[in-house]
């Protein structure tokens, strides 16, 4: 009896009202259509998975919603405030974090370094005072030294605190990644590929604590995943993508009946 | 420490006494978010009259039992010493059990509380709720995950504190009343032995033979409220329990919680404990992780190493145990505690050491004298869950890597002539709890300790032990077999990781082999032998020879005993998985079960004496999220050299 999903089922995470709805965007590079007309929303608290197979414009979709790329038509519209496209650093600013399909950490700083880095848009003490470690610049510090060392409690972490991050394992280097996205402490996260090259084991671990973020923290999640089995365990709601259009959205089970995604993953006959 | 009437003669009038006296020094810390917490005797005694008072309130009578579960965290450190204050017995657990095996205690003790680290040790209580129906109550240390738990049994320690805290508030002489109604004599602990043949038994230990024992190794080590020691063991082994619990109130030093067992290493450095104690896997894990650091240095640096720690193994145990040495060497010696031994006693977390102990299982030479070579003083003794682990000690100065030393001041130690060791101590336990045959089986009319170990005083005194008396068996010719000695001496080679011995009543002896992935894997590495995990590396045929190199050499070692050259491994096999205790296979404390092993490989064991060549078997495997599988493989049998006895050397 897994008591986890028992609980979940009785108690409910309480998934609230539209946070992120993206309407009718287009994104091309030159004559390279990446994403025609997509529109989909993400609820609050919920873990919301873009699926596809490869070149479907997963990553495309979630770099427009985090401003690096800007579409051609369409709106955004993030806690109710509508853009023709997001900016990363009011994007950032605004809440929404991310990590990268292929890790974007400082290897030669350590792990609790690269996790303190996550929080620099937090500080709110001038550089000068940060350098010198005077006054309010210490005090703050220390603030987010404890947020950082929690996160890093949270994880799992603690052995490798001050290991140089070029040095770990892969899947210990996407924890850190997930840790450096969680500094921020962010409304949105969104995760590409989180589990992208890791064994079973490393799978389950990074589940629990895609899970237990959503749980404890309550953060949103937009996540893009090629293993099918995680995608459906963990989402509540799922879209699937295929050549840059939208060909299926509702929960797991409706996803997996859907024969628009049957033929798109195992192919039709012509 | 002097030994005075009136002392206090419990855990729990030990804290006051501490409290009253030196309220302002550490006792205890804690490494969370990477920082040591301290709290002071003073602090910890609130906490601990805090927690009893929520015990008391919430139904916890004298007598009754408390499970304790978790790994080494000050609040269930506290909650030993509220249920004591009660007059309750904790009974704690390993933290690795799986949940059926917790059934068996929370029915046999009656378990109706328990005190737990955190939401995976919470799952596994409700799992065994429906079998255990007295459990009425769980508090948990760490709130993660438990979130949406809606279990009426299930709340917060703080919740706990706070309630208890409101009660004390109210009534101020309750802690002191109930701390002054215990007696010595009472219950303090109950432990349950590992069980290696049925159920596990639970062992009564009382304040007695706890504070007694104690004191005897203060007394022998001259420890004092200044040690340091760092608690990383689980606490339902004995030797934590004595260590880093009992000896920790009898003498008020300070112990350490380290922040995980991964960080174990790093967090030994940065408290550099005076007194430590290790089970030999811990050392042996250690020396790997320095042997293998070492490989990688440059090749200036390996000669110095090298070079020093051939300087180490031939004077640095004589130079320790205040033997004669010439003064060039002393000098040799000096340098190489500058350049080698001194730093690397630093990069191990031992450099303050003043007293260690090894105790749990046999321990190899060569580990025992690395260590003893650096200059730290590493000893053995010999002792059970039983005896509170007071029985024999090596004694500074006359330390011999074979024996675990002369019997401690207050114990009498007789070998019978069926060769088994028999002894009285103060530490020695009341009863196992409800199973009195068992009792009487233990302890004779006459109040001797049947051990269960074979062994044999040497001409100096010491207490040199073989096997359990039982495991001591006899070849078809008569031959003596002691299974364990063959097993540890296979062990010792760092390429085996495990080793089971079969024999009794066979005409010769063989074994089955764990190989170590670590130092093998290592070993293939470097030769260039390309490996996917262990049973493919256990598989290969060179790994095959390297192992056969090692049965060989503990068969000519053997040789050399007439008593035990007729033993000789004639025949061993690889084992295509590791053996695991969720499998059944080992203990929690990691010893082989041989009976089981024997049933759940016959096929292996037929094979082994058929004279056939291969053999196919099957094992079930259970992973680490409780599911089962199957593991098929064929195995070679392999055969290993013997030798003849050589009377003239073993006379000699």
């Amino acid at each position: 009896m897994n008591l986890r999903e028992l609980d979940a089922q009785e108690t409910g995470r309480r998934i609230g009202d539209v946070i992120l709805a993206v309407d009718s965007v287009s994104l091309a590079f030159g004559g390279v259509k990446a994403l025609t007309d997509v529109s989909f929303d993400v609820r609050e608290h919920e873990i919301r998975a873009i699926i596809g197979p490869n070149g479907a414009g997963k990553s495309s979709m979630l770099n427009v919603i985090n401003g690096v790329y800007h579409p051609q038509s369409g709106r955004i519209t993030y806690l109710g405030k509508t853009e023709a496209a997001m900016r990363p650093h009011d994007a950032a600013r605004r809440g929404i974090a991310r990590t990268f399909q292929s890790l974007a950490l400082f290897k030669g700083m350590s792990v609790l370094e690269n996790i303190l880095a996550g929080r620099n848009l937090m500080m709110k003490s001038n550089l000068l005072l940060q350098a010198l470690r005077v006054g309010p610049a210490l005090r703050e510090e220390i603030a987010h030294r404890k947020r950082c060392e929690e996160i890093i409690d949270f994880l799992e972490i603690q052995h490798v605190r001050k290991t140089q991050v070029g040095r770990l394992p892969y899947g210990l280097q996407k924890r850190v990644d997930l840790g450096r996205a969680l500094a921020a402490e962010p409304r949105v996260l969104l995760l590409d590929e989180p589990m992208a090259g890791m064994n079973v084991e490393e799978k389950q671990d990074m589940s629990r604590f895609i899970l237990d973020v959503n749980d404890e923290f309550g953060t949103t999640i937009v996540l893009i995943e090629h293993d099918m089995g995680v995608v459906m365990d963990l989402s509540d709601r799922v879209v699937v993508l295929d050549y840059g259009r939208k060909i299926a959205d509702g929960t797991p089970d409706e996803v997996r009946a859907s024969q628009a995604v049957i033929d798109a993953y195992l192919g039709v006959k012509h | 420490m002097a030994l005075q009437a009136g002392t206090p003669d419990t855990f729990p009038k030990l804290l006051l006494q501490h409290a009253a006296g030196r309220g302002n020094d550490p006792a205890i810390r804690e490494k969370d978010l990477g920082i040591w917490q301290t709290w002071t005797w003073r602090g910890m005694r609130d906490e601990i009259e805090w927690l009893a008072c929520g015990l008391a309130q919430a139904g916890l009578a004298p007598g009754a039992h408390i499970a304790v579960i978790g790994a080494n965290r000050p609040r269930l450190y506290w909650t030993l010493t509220a249920a004591q204050a009660l007059g309750a017995i904790p009974v704690p657990f390993y933290e690795d059990a799986v949940a059926n095996e917790m059934t068996y205690v929370f029915q046999d003790a009656e378990i109706a509380f328990a005190v737990v680290e955190d939401q995976e040790q919470a799952d596994k209580l409700f799992e065994i709720m429906p079998q255990c129906p007295k459990l009425r109550h769980i508090w948990y240390d760490d709130a993660r995950g438990l979130k949406h738990y809606t279990q009426p049994e299930l709340a917060s320690y703080e919740s706990l504190r706070e309630a208890g805290r409101a009660y004390a508030k109210a009534n101020p002489g309750f802690f002191a009343e109930r701390i002054a109604a215990g007696k010595g004599g009472d219950p303090a602990i109950m432990m349950y032995t590992s069980g290696t043949t049925g159920n596990p038994k639970g062992v009564v230990l009382t304040h007695d033979n706890l504070v007694l024992s104690s004191r005897a190794y203060a007394e022998l080590e001259g420890l004092r409220p200044e040690e340091e020691v760092l608690a990383y063991l689980p606490m339902a082994w004995i030797g934590q329990n004595l260590f880093s619990y009992a000896q920790w109130m009898a003498v008020g030093f300070r112990i350490n919680c380290i922040e995980s067992g991964e960080t174990m290493l790093t967090d030994m450095r940065e408290i550099g404990p005076t007194y430590y104690f290790a089970p030999p896997r811990v050392l042996e894990a250690l020396l790997t992780q320095v042997t293998i650091r070492m490989e990688d240095a440059s090749a200036g640096k390996r000669w110095i190493f090298r070079h020093f720690m051939d300087l180490a193994r031939r004077v640095g145990a004589r130079i320790l145990d205040g033997e004669p040495v010439p003064a060039l060497e002393r000098l040799h010696y000096a340098i190489g505690k500058l350049l080698v031994y001194g730093p690397l006693r630093n990069a191990l977390g031992m450099s303050r050491i003043r007293v260690a102990y090894t105790a749990g299982e046999a321990i190899g030479p060569d580990l025992f004298v690395f260590y003893r070579s650096l200059g730290i003083n590493l000893k053995q003794l010999y002792g059970s869950t039983e005896t509170s682990v007071m029985v024999c000690v090596q004694p500074n100065g006359q330390v011999k890597p074979d024996t675990v030393g002369p019997p401690m001041k207050g114990v009498e130690v007789r070998v019978l002539d069926s060769g088994e060791i028999v002894l009285k101590c103060p530490g020695l336990f009341r009863a196992y709890y409800k199973n009195d045959d068992a009792t009487r089986e233990a302890k004779d009319a006459e109040g001797w300790f049947h051990t269960g170990d074979a062994g044999f005083f040497d001409e100096t005194g010491h207490l040199k032990i073989i096997d359990r008396a039982k495991d001591v068996g006899k070849l078809s010719d008569g031959t003596l077999f002691a299974p364990k000695y063959l097993e540890n001496k296979l062990k010792f080679f760092p390429y085996v990781k495990e080793a089971v011995a079969f024999g009794h009543a066979k005409a010769e002896a063989t074994a089955m082999i764990n190989i170590d992935v670590q130092a093998v894997g290592d070993w293939a590495e470097r030769r260039g032998i390309p490996y996917s995990g262990y049973t493919d590396l256990a598989a290969k045929a060179q790994v095959v020879d390297l192992i056969r190199e090692c049965v060989e050499k503990v068969n000519a070692d053997l040789a050399r005993d007439p008593k035990l050259s007729g033993s000789q491994i004639h025949r061993f096999v690889i084992l295509h998985k590791e053996l695991d205790a969720d499998d059944g296979e080992l203990t929690r404390t990691r010893k082989v079960r041989r009976g089981f092993i024997g049933e759940k490989y016959a096929t292996i064991v037929d094979a082994l004496y058929s004279g056939t060549e291969r053999c196919l078997v099957e094992a079930q495997v259970r992973f680490e999220d409780g599911r089962t599988g199957t593991v098929r493989a064929e195995l070679p049998i392999n055969r290993a050299k013997t030798f003849a006895a050589e009377p003239a050397r073993a006379a000699a």
